[in-house]
């Protein structure tokens, strides 16, 4: 089991994601940044499916009550294990009794605790992400214990990675949404020449812009949004939705992020800049 | 069946959007509910595959994979042009238990004042209706409904509530809907049904499907919390009814 002693600002449970439900309403859910968490599970030689930590903005503080392996990846948070700092992307060994703690964000606004074979909780329709009403939380808390399989012996293929992770990266690449053609060259102007900021709404769900574009009044039937969708709202207001997502949406969807772009996305917090790159 | 004017659109790398004529129509959803039984059948399979059906569009998405759409979109026509004709016969009317007790209809009065009706009438008329389910989002287990009649047209809320409770039973425009979970909505909360829309531990979490019917009836307070006993329990009966026999 791993003990979470404090929560951090918003850890959660993540795998690659909840699959065939989106019908009934129920987004993707998965790691924020697949990239990041893809990473770390390569290192550990997991299944791909293999649940990590999705850790936001302010770690938490971990006690291993087994022996085990660990991988760090995605935003760098100045981690610790015992009290001597421990680097992203490296296969590490974690007895029972050690302790991991985070300390100042670097880089990068998510950072991924990988473990070997994945965290075990339960697995609610074929996924172990988090997402409330599907899973009891949406985050972690205090006190309550994650359950893993403890593993002596693992001798890694490969100990250490070098990752392009991509933190500082602005640009966003882009392909024209569902509701593109309807823009007017005036808010295409507006949609690649103007620097956008990432609001103080964002989150799993979403990310929201502080800057706005002119508004559309185009009337929709409610159809269907994925993760990385861009909305343009009637008041001009773009709204990028993200993992948790709603599944539907009445918004024109105007742009359609890059699955590498919905990565970089994932790594940036309040205030940092985005352009969107067709 | 006659085949609509439809059209297909790349969205991503991995989704194609298909779209048939703007239309709030029960013939398009069932003309979209048989393509997605024919792609299913023959070509397009789950799990690789999901199908997104609401209003008038279809979204299919491939995990994982990129998909070459030069080859796909002509595909996808063939498919549509040549499917055969079978008739949808896995729809279910489902009446679903509603108790319009002011005690949960926190805007019953209000909305009946606006609408120029009595509460009664409200009720009546709300309960006598049968909706059609033309899609599920927003939240796990939302349903889209259509079929609301013009007499219960109510505007939505000026502001809207930062907590609707969860089997909230609500109006707003054309729209009727249970929150199948506590939300923010701007909804007339009119009463709160008592079989819960959305529930995990299921290995189907939302019994109720895109193409099937509504049908809400008065219950009472007793008969409200014995419901909820009864759903905890397990022992809840539903009522459903086949259509299409």
């Amino acid at each position: 089991m791993l003990k979470i002693l404090k929560p951090g600002f918003f850890t959660t449970v993540q795998d690659c994601g909840r699959f065939g439900y989106r019908d009934k309403g129920v987004p993707v859910s998965g790691v924020m940044d697949s990239y990041a968490g893809a990473k770390v599970n390569a290192l550990l030689e997991n299944e791909e499916s293999a649940a990590v930590l999705e850790i936001t903005m302010t770690g938490p503080t971990l006690e291993f009550q087994a022996d085990t392996f660990i991988a760090l990846g995605g935003a760098e948070m100045t981690a610790t294990l015992n009290n001597t700092p421990v680097s992203n992307y490296k296969v590490i060994k974690v007895k029972k009794g050690d302790v991991l703690s985070y300390g100042k964000l670097e880089s990068g606004f998510r950072a991924y605790l990988g473990i070997k074979n994945g965290f075990t909780t339960s697995l609610l329709l074929g996924s172990r992400s988090f997402f409330f009403p599907v899973t009891e939380r949406n985050s972690i808390k205090s006190l309550e214990s994650l359950p893993y399989s403890p593993v002596k012996e693992f001798a890694p293929k490969i100990s250490e990675m070098k990752v392009d992770a991509d933190l500082d990266n602005a640009s966003l690449k882009v392909y024209r949404g569902p509701e593109f053609e309807e823009l007017t060259d005036r808010q295409l102007g507006e949609l690649f020449s103007k620097e956008f900021s990432v609001a103080k709404e964002n989150n799993r769900m979403a990310y929201q812009l502080n800057e706005t574009i002119e508004g559309s009044n185009l009337s929709m039937l409610t159809s269907a949004t994925l993760p990385g969708t861009v909305q343009l709202t009637p008041s001009g207001k773009l709204i990028i939705l993200m993992k948790d997502g709603q599944t539907t949406g009445g918004y024109p969807r105007i742009l359609q992020l890059a699955d590498k772009s919905i990565d970089i996305l994932a790594q940036k917090r309040s205030g940092d800049s985005i352009r969107f790159t067709l | 069946m006659k085949n609509y004017n439809i059209s297909f659109r790349q969205f991503g790398l991995h989704t194609i959007l298909v779209e048939w004529p703007k239309k709030v129509e029960e013939d398009v959803l069932l003309d979209i509910l048989k393509f997605v039984r024919h792609l299913k059948k023959n070509h397009l399979y789950v799990p690789e595959w999901e199908f997104i059906p609401a209003y008038n569009s279809l979204t299919l998405v491939c995990r994982n994979k990129v998909l070459n759409f030069t080859e796909l979109i002509p595909q996808l026509r063939e498919w549509y042009n040549n499917k055969i004709e079978e008739d949808i016969t896995d729809r279910h009317l489902w009446r679903l238990p509603v108790c319009y007790d002011e005690e949960f209809g926190i805007d019953l009065v209000d909305t009946a004042h606006k609408l120029k009706l009595s509460v009664n009438d409200l009720i009546a008329l709300h309960a006598s209706s049968v909706y059609t389910v033309f899609g599920i989002g927003f939240l796990p287990g939302f349903m889209y409904l259509g079929g609301v009649p013009e007499a219960l047209e109510v505007p939505r809320k000026a502001t809207p509530r930062a907590k609707v409770p969860k089997g909230a039973v609500a109006i707003a425009g054309k729209q009727t809907g249970i929150y199948p979970q506590e939300s923010p909505g701007g909804w007339n909360i009119i009463g709160s049904c008592s079989v819960p829309m959305f529930n995990a531990e299921k290995e189907d979490p939302c019994f109720v499907k895109v193409g099937d019917k509504i049908q809400f009836y008065p219950i009472s307070k007793g008969e409200y919390k014995l419901h909820l006993i009864e759903n905890e329990v397990g022992i809840y009966k539903m009522e459903k009814i086949k259509l299409d026999a």
